[in-house]
């Protein structure tokens, strides 16, 4: 289990349910790590700011991390740490690569899922 | 929400919590704020085995252990702050933070540390977290049995190319000199590595590829000569910059963007104070913050006592 205070994705199917909901969230698959580290504090930041959104964080090294976010086309190309992906309406709508600014996010959050 | 402090840290890296944690526990009521995860750069080492006292921790456990030091005395911190306005002129300086409200305070601590300095190109951008790394520590595995580069000179050039060589079959070091800044010891570790070559004297002009990176295009500043270094990965480690050009205009800063101070930490203004790596010094160290961390806390409660202010 990931040391951050987001809610956390502990398994294949709740990660399912999740896309399968058509939510609104952001999951960040990481380890705890110099690039990872500041990107949970950026969506712990912004949890209050976007109360329709869901933020999450993954273990990258978990087989759960293997078998959904890091299996996905998105981000397939992909050799950073974290992993970071946008849902809305059961589908990614964004995904980054190594560690984003609160700058960022928030970009893709007013963009994306606002 | 307006609220007075005696004093304001901006940054929460380890100069502004041991500002924090002196000023706090002279019973000084405290504000830290960053615009960014509290503990700075200390949270982008992955081991700190150089910090007396403490045998072997990672970056992010000592900026924690700060960070509750400074709570426990008092201080307040606020992370990832949206900056709106601020003003350090007057006697009594004012930080305005989006969704926290107005603050304050006849002193202030500049402890905005630094940040990675990139090479400001198009492509570095786009292939960011694609093969172009910062950290070798947390990419490295990527690169198993693939060819990089590593762009620096310094000795986390140097220690990171070398480490590296644990995934990838080769690695070759690009500086920008024909000589290296990095300590004898670390270039002589990377010069026996027999996984490791060397081009010196090089502009990197860019990074090609598709959807991933598929190499370092560089150009060499004596011959003119221009080549395509095939590499799926890039760790780039040319070092820090001041984080202070937010602060221009309101605090003298000099050509690369420091800011002078005194013996007592004490800037162009009164009542402000600057600590740590944004500020002119030669050694930029966690240890070394941590201590101007501390004369800029004294100085600032030196201050304060001195004029009778109290909030």
């Amino acid at each position: 289990m990931l040391d951050t205070n987001l809610k956390h994705i502990d398994s294949v199917e709740k990660f399912n349910d999740l896309v399968k909901s058509g939510r609104k969230a952001a999951i960040v698959c990481g380890r705890m790590g110099p690039m990872c580290i500041p990107v949970y504090g950026v969506m712990e930041s912004l949890e209050a700011k976007y109360p329709d959104v869901e933020f999450f964080d993954m273990e990258f090294d978990s087989p759960i991390g293997m078998k959904t976010i890091r299996s996905l086309p998105e981000t397939r190309s992909f050799n950073g740490l974290p992993f970071t992906v946008y849902l809305r309406d059961g589908k990614v709508v964004a995904a980054t690569s190594s560690i984003q600014s609160k700058a960022q996010v928030k970009a893709i959050l007013d963009e994306k899922l606002v | 929400m307006n609220e007075r402090f005696d004093a304001i840290v901006m940054g929460g890296g380890p100069a502004g919590l041991t500002a924090a944690i002196y000023l706090a526990r002279a019973r000084l009521k405290t504000l830290v704020v960053d615009n960014a995860t509290i503990g700075g750069q200390t949270n982008l080492t992955h081991e700190v085995a150089n910090y007396p006292g403490v045998l072997n921790v990672s970056g992010a456990g000592l900026a924690r252990i700060m960070k509750s030091q400074a709570t426990s005395f008092g201080a307040r911190i606020i992370g990832h702050a949206d900056i709106i306005d601020f003003d350090l002129s007057g006697p009594e300086k004012r930080i305005e933070i989006d969704d926290e409200g107005v603050f304050t305070a006849p002193v202030v601590v500049l402890a905005t540390g630094g940040v990675p300095r990139t090479l400001g190109l198009e492509s570095e951008s786009r292939f960011k977290g694609r093969g172009i790394s910062y950290c070798a520590t947390c990419d490295g595995d990527f690169f198993t049995g693939k060819e990089i580069v590593v762009i620096g000179g310094g000795n986390s050039a140097l220690e990171e190319a070398v480490s590296l060589t644990k995934y990838a079959t080769k690695v070759t070091i690009v500086h920008e000199f024909d000589h290296f800044q990095a300590h004898p010891w670390a270039v002589e570790e990377a010069r026996k590595n027999p996984a490791i070559s060397f081009m010196m004297n090089q502009r990197v002009d860019g990074f090609a590829g598709g959807e991933k990176l598929e190499g370092v295009i560089t150009t060499d500043k004596t011959t003119g000569a221009t080549v395509t270094i095939p590499a799926e990965g890039a760790f780039l480690f040319i070092g820090y910059t001041p984080n202070t050009a937010w602060l221009k205009g309101q605090v003298t800063l000099n050509e690369r963007g420091e800011i002078p101070v005194d013996e007592s930490l004490a800037t162009n203004i009164p009542g402000v104070f600057a600590a740590g790596d944004a500020r002119v010094k030669r050694y930029r160290q966690i240890t070394t913050a941590v201590a101007d961390g501390t004369i800029a806390a004294l100085a600032a409660a030196d201050y304060l006592a001195r004029n009778q202010i109290q909030a």
